[in-house]
């Protein structure tokens, strides 16, 4: 199971748990995750490791029901695409949060949690989720 | 540039196909082109196929290579195209290329996936490869979630309502029981829809298209000589196509997919023509949501519209712009790979006055939009009988 392979994993500890995106000084761009070009300035674009800020807000949200392969379990749970502080936008699930709390437009902070444990010899992979403050 | 058109088609059912292999789906689909087209299987020169996720649906990979031994055509050149939920488009679109550069005359476009060999869950987890596998499916998110971040977003923006978006698989319900080759032949009300269970909110299980087995083939020729060889042929007379971000975070906005706006515009300069030229068109509603999203990004309506167009019946049969006669994805089915090919046979059928029940009197210009992922690959093309 590809998902489970431990080089994908190690490669992407910063990113993951720290939130370890890069920034295009030239155009003054955040990306997460991180770009290996800037798609506004390309080669003359000047891209270097930036922290994303750990909080942001809802932009968009969904309860899943019914979840791809390795999420049946987690059943229903939110997703939501949040807009960080600095405008970066992520894709995480919204965990430990009250549901009449989750809401475009609700504040939200990143935490440290357990995402996927699809293969009993794999890794088991953490990362990053939200949760309504 | 030389001008390119379609002089047959074929199909198969859509459908749970148990006692179909893959190949036997190919096999049926391009015979049935091949008698359809006229051309003995000696005159095609070259083969193009559409399929999303062999690989992981049944393990097979190298489908071009398969097309041409079951179907008999080896040594011709035959590969496989792949733009996840587009492929089909794509590898008609650039099977036309190649008859419109010279490079052949005549050659057939095979679109085909098979998706019933395992289940639901692992079909998620394949179809979640057309998002971003690192940063979506890694955390959850399979197609519904994505597209149901996108419905959240334009009912928030627009305010389209739930039951806006169940006109739309209403609507394409009622058509696909005219469509003798479609998954349902069931019809259903907006209370069906709203009452069917959520799979990821706002979308229902009635807001998502199917999983289908399936495989359509046309066959294309340069068009002077489609024009000894066919009765009416249909000649592709624009075609657009464009990317966009892999993941739904690198969007400017989450409410319309750009690149739908961005190959529309090049098919309509291509063909010298503007959306009011459209009679019929097939929108890729994977969800109904997207077949919103897409009469708008179409130019059909304004940004926000599309709802409230739908739920008033402007693009019903009997509406100002009928949209996916065919019953769209939502009835006809979704197998991935084979869409494409079967909107373009859908707008074929109407311009040649062939779609029987399906029929909208006096269509003369159609249009397909077929749509990768949650928008990153996106393919128009524009239709007209060969003068």
């Amino acid at each position: 199971m590809v998902d489970a392979s431990i080089p994908i994993h190690w490669r992407k500890f910063d990113e993951r748990y720290r939130l370890n995106g890069n920034f295009c000084e030239n155009c003054s761009t955040p990306y997460f995750p991180a770009r290996p070009i800037c798609p506004k300035c390309r080669r003359k674009g000047k891209l270097v490791e930036r922290q994303m800020p750990f909080t942001g807000k809802i932009h968009s949200f969904t309860k899943v029901l019914v979840g791809p392969k390795g999420f049946d379990f987690e059943t229903p749970y939110h997703l939501a695409i949040i807009e960080l502080d600095n405008k970066a936008k992520i894709l995480a699930q919204i965990v430990d949060s009250d549901a009449e709390k989750v809401k475009i437009g609700a504040k939200v902070k990143k935490v440290f949690r357990k995402i996927a444990d699809n293969d009993a010899e794999g890794v088991i992979a953490y990362g990053y989720k939200f949760k309504v403050v | 540039m030389r001008s390119v058109s379609i002089i047959g088609y074929g199909l198969t059912r859509f459908g749970e196909l148990w006692d179909m292999s893959l190949r036997e789906l190919v096999a049926e689909a391009g015979l049935k082109a091949v008698e359809n087209s006229g051309v003995p299987g000696e005159k095609i020169e070259a083969i193009y196929g559409g399929t999303m996720a062999s690989g992981r649906l049944i393990g097979q990979e190298h489908i071009g290579a398969l097309i041409a031994d079951q179907m008999g055509l080896n040594p011709l050149p035959s590969h496989r195209m792949e733009a996840a939920c587009a492929s089909g488009s794509v590898a008609l679109r650039n099977a036309m290329l190649a008859v419109a550069a010279g490079e052949h005359d005549i050659v057939a476009v095979g679109g085909v996936e098979k998706m019933t060999e395992v289940d639901t869950a692992e079909v998620g987890f394949a179809l979640g490869g057309a998002g971003d596998m690192e940063t979506e499916l890694f955390f959850g998110a399979s197609f519904p979630a994505l597209y149901a971040l996108m419905a959240k977003r334009h009912m928030h923006e627009f305010g389209t309502t739930e039951e806006q978006m169940a006109a739309a698989a209403v609507k394409n319900h009622k058509n696909g029981m005219n469509n003798p080759y479609a998954q349902f032949h069931k019809e259903f009300t907006i209370e069906d829809v709203m009452e069917s269970g959520y799979v990821s909110t706002p979308l229902k299980l009635l807001d998502c298209s199917p999983i289908t087995d399936g495989a359509a083939a046309v066959i294309i020729a340069e068009t002077s000589i489609a024009k000894k060889l066919c009765e009416q042929p249909i000649e592709i007379i624009g075609s657009g196509q464009a990317s966009g971000s892999l993941a739904l975070t690198g969007r400017d906005n989450l409410t319309g997919i750009k690149a739908t706006t961005i190959a529309s515009n090049i098919a309509f300069k291509k063909a010298g023509l503007s959306v009011k030229d459209v009679d019929v068109a097939e929108v890729h509603d994977c969800f109904t949501i997207a077949e919103i999203m897409a009469i708008e990004d179409l130019g059909f309506f304004k940004k926000g519209e599309g709802g409230k167009a739908t739920e008033q019946g402007k693009t019903a049969m009997d509406g100002e712009i009928p949209i996916n006669t065919s019953g769209g994805l939502k009835s006809k089915g979704h197998p991935v790979g084979a869409t494409g090919v079967a909107q373009a046979i859908e707008i074929v059928q109407q311009l040649q006055g062939k779609a029987e029940k399906r029929q909208v009197k006096g269509a003369k210009i159609g249009l397909t939009h077929n749509v990768g992922g949650s928008g990153a690959t996106v393919v128009v093309n524009l239709y007209r009988r060969a003068k």
